[in-house]
């Protein structure tokens, strides 16, 4: 119980931050607060799985988040059909010509036993292949993109609601985790860490100069969403009345009719923001408190027990017959899979997708400063820690100013070092970021909420 | 008639010349200055992976770090009007830059890292810790000169103009030399002899390598681990900070592309096989020469080499050069998969 009291009072305490910015700065920086930390959970329970349920170091969360992404633009857009008519054919050839090259390739690895000559015929398909894709994508991408590029030059997507891209993020980060996990998971831990940080930077190079996909640099702007529009919002009767009954008391004291007025549509205005934040707040807590009931019972299952022996001790797992390969495999899998809906989670909140915005400091190295001050292997500590940091990572800057300002206060206002100071305040974040993590890993090497075995 | 006949030679021949002059300034020129800055960083990668034994991944920001302060003192330097003349005055600034920079990772080894080693903890924490001392790098880099791009180059800027080289020959294509170029490649391959020097010839780089291939029986037969791991940190910091200065006068300082050059250097050290800092060395211009051999356009090429009647349309370039950098990690990978230990054999993982 005394444990419990431990986890409790930790989210009661950042609740309480986060209305702290509420009645200090405002609640629309306060619920965007709220809802990024809600995504950067998501993040931080797929890192999670694979780093606290296995040990598997995965340091291409940027990448899945930007798939993620992806399928949230390629599900939620319209299709543009003269992109489709100039160039479509050829690119669904394209596809099965990259399923017949895998499965051929595929093939000869079955088939023939490791020598020269396999890899021979290997270099070969995949040579002929390349040259064929070149050949029939060439012209066909050079049309797509010539289809008014200011608004689109691209295929576009299904036109489904964004809602859908959810699951269909998973499923692509997922199959690009089965693809890399098939690939580096046989290396150990550093060599795995530093093949997945490569990997994810030649993702983000792919979705960023194929603009016949994803527009590339060119962005995708304007985004469906799941929630109402403030335009539409603030000129809906039931939410003027709503936000007229939320603020009576503000409204009474004001006698001039005109002066209310003005006063109830500075309120409606900001209101909508508020409503539409809180929206977006309640889907992403479905998503987080989902994720965390399937992870807690997975961690607390026979399956669970199985990872935490593979993590502890792999070859004793091994001898007792559990295929560590595989499991490791499907971990990874999973794991990436939770970062996919996090990225698609990201975009559908931003209403864009910027493919030029995907940076390792940001979307793999903070995500594990995360799971590693929550505490790795304890799913509400994962969370805990995207709480935690992301909020840091936001407020840095107010904090940091105030620092300064503490600390110079002997000096003048106009004196060079403090200006200079002062001009570099969003960078402390990084500072305050790496010195949070050494401590952490120095005097609480298992995170603020370390992970806790039932025995049963 | 001696003349002429000489002069048809020259002809005939000019255009297999001007196809390779061709290739030496786009490719080959350029990739040997970026190889050598990636070789210095892959060195000191490698060299940390084998005798601290963990994936460093502050290095591209101690580089960064090591240039900031050769730019400082660059900008210093200036201020008192002191120069080398037809040299950047930076080369001046690197010596007193390699001493700030071997303070900084030492106190940095003594704060943080000695801890985890006396604990012998497992290789991937070190690495996590590694990335707190990453973050707080580049604060401090971005809190002192900020996160924009910086020219500290000084002196004079080309060793061999193109015009005077096509003046000089009489050829259709140009070749550049930029004395950022030249320097680059006499200062590495200075750095990079007295290292190999030391690491082969000298006992305590004898003693470094002995710690390198087995650590119990190097300790049982005397060696300071103190030492060694001293000597390691000075000399990454050292390569850290020339390599860093050298790619700086090459392009320009810019706080965020010292931190992705990360990437091509960790390419370059496993590729070399991590833990053998000769295969780093090497590693380093396998990286850049594929990056740029792979994304350059052979159009102009084939067309000086081809008759006129199968001339070329396309670019003929293999991949665009958006994909440099995806080209080294691909590398990576394919030799990842087929020779994990390395193209040159490092420590066997």
């Amino acid at each position: 119980m005394r444990e419990n009291l431990n986890v409790i009072a930790a989210y009661v305490i950042m609740l309480g931050l986060i209305i702290l910015v509420g009645f200090l700065q405002s609640w629309s920086i306060a619920l965007s607060i709220l809802c990024f930390c809600l995504i950067s959970a998501v993040m931080t329970m797929g890192a999670n799985i694979q780093w606290g349920y296995a040990g598997l170091i995965n340091f291409g969360i940027m990448g899945y988040t930007a798939l993620g992404g992806l399928a949230a633009v390629l599900v939620s857009v319209p299709p543009v059909r003269e992109a489709w008519q100039v160039g479509g054919l050829n690119m669904i050839l394209c596809a099965f010509l990259i399923a017949l090259m895998v499965f051929s390739i595929r093939f000869i690895i079955k088939k023939y036993n490791k020598s020269n000559k396999r890899n021979y015929g290997i270099a070969l398909v995949i040579i002929t292949g390349l040259v064929l894709l070149r050949l029939i994508s060439g012209p066909a991408i050079e049309s797509i993109e010539a289809v008014s590029p200011a608004t689109t030059g691209f295929l576009g997507g299904m036109g489904l609601p964004i809602l859908f891209s959810w699951i269909v993020g998973a499923f692509f980060a997922g199959a690009l985790a089965y693809v890399i996990g098939k690939i580096a998971l046989g290396l150990r831990a550093d060599y795995l860490a530093i093949a997945t940080l490569l990997i994810s930077e030649i993702v983000i190079a792919v979705i960023k100069h194929e603009d016949w996909l994803s527009r590339g640099v060119k962005n995708v702007i304007g985004l469906k969403r799941p929630v109402p529009y403030e335009i539409d919002l603030q000129t809906k009767e039931w939410f003027i009345n709503l936000v007229a009954k939320f603020n009576q008391g503000t409204l009474n004291l004001i006698t001039d009719a005109l002066a209310k007025e003005q006063m109830l549509k500075q309120l409606v205005i900001e209101g909508s923001t508020v409503f539409v934040k809180l929206c977006f707040a309640g889907l992403f807590s479905i998503v987080v408190v989902i994720l965390l009931i399937i992870t807690q019972k997975a961690l607390y299952s026979p399956w669970g027990r199985m990872m935490r022996a593979i993590r502890d001790n792999e070859e004793a797992a091994n001898a007792m017959g559990k295929n560590v390969v595989k499991q490791h495999l499907l971990i990874f899998v999973l794991g990436s899979a939770i970062v996919g809906i996090a990225g698609a989670m990201m975009v559908t909140y931003d209403g864009l997708f910027t493919p030029g915005s995907y940076r390792p400091m940001r979307y793999t190295f903070l995500i594990w400063v995360m799971v590693i001050v929550g505490g790795s292997g304890n799913n509400f500590g994962a969370i805990l820690g995207g709480f935690a940091v992301w909020f840091l990572w936001i407020e840095a800057a107010p904090i940091a100013l105030f620092l300064i300002n503490f600390f110079t206060s002997g000096f003048e206002e106009t004196n060079a070092f403090r200006v200079h100071l002062i001009n570099s305040i969003p960078y402390f974040r990084y500072l305050m970021m790496g010195i949070g993590l050494l401590l952490i890993m120095r005097y609480r090497p298992k995170g603020i909420l370390p992970e806790k075995i039932k025995h049963i | 008639m001696i003349l002429k006949l000489e002069g048809h030679f020259w002809v005939g021949n000019m255009d297999i010349i001007n196809a390779i002059v061709l290739l030496l300034n786009y490719i080959f020129v350029p990739a040997l200055s970026y190889g050598s800055q990636l070789a210095l960083g892959a060195i000191f990668v490698s060299l940390i992976y084998g005798i601290l034994r963990f994936a460093y991944f502050t290095a591209g920001d101690l580089m960064s770090f090591g240039t900031m302060f050769t730019i400082l003192f660059t900008w210093y330097f200036q201020s008192l009007g002191i120069s080398l003349g037809i040299f950047p005055t930076a080369l001046l600034a690197i010596p007193f830059a390699i001493i700030i920079t071997t303070f900084y990772v030492l106190l940095k080894d003594k704060l943080v890292f000695s801890y985890y080693r006396t604990k012998k903890s497992p290789p991937v924490q070190l690495a996590m810790v590694s990335i707190g001392t990453m973050f707080v790098t580049q604060a401090i880099v971005r809190i002192i000169i900020g996160p924009f791009d910086r020219r500290f180059f000084d002196g004079e800027k080309f060793i061999l103009k193109a015009n005077e080289f096509k003046e000089m020959t009489g050829l259709n294509e140009g070749l550049t030399i930029k004395s950022t170029q030249v320097t680059t490649l006499l200062v590495t391959i200075i750095v990079v002899s007295i290292l190999f020097w030391f690491l082969n010839k000298t006992k305590t780089g004898k003693s470094m390598r002995a710690y390198s291939d087995n650590e119990d029986l190097a300790l049982l037969s005397g060696i300071d681990p103190k030492k060694v791991v001293m000597i390691t940190w000075v000399i990454a910091a050292i390569l850290a900070t020339v390599g860093g200065a050298l790619y700086g006068l090459d392009k320009s300082f810019k706080p965020f592309t010292y931190f992705n050059n990360m990437l091509p250097i960790f390419a370059a050290a496993i590729v070399g096989g991590i833990g053998n800092p000769f295969g780093a060395f090497l590693g380093g211009y396998v990286i850049a020469f594929s990056e740029i051999l792979v994304t350059y356009a052979y159009r102009k090429f084939f067309i000086y080499l081809l008759p006129e009647s199968i001339e070329p349309d396309g670019l003929l370039q293999l991949l665009s050069t958006d994909y440099k950098f995806a080209v080294s990690f691909s590398i990576l990978v394919v030799v990842l998969l087929f020779r994990p230990s390395g193209i040159f054999k490092g420590k066997v993982l």
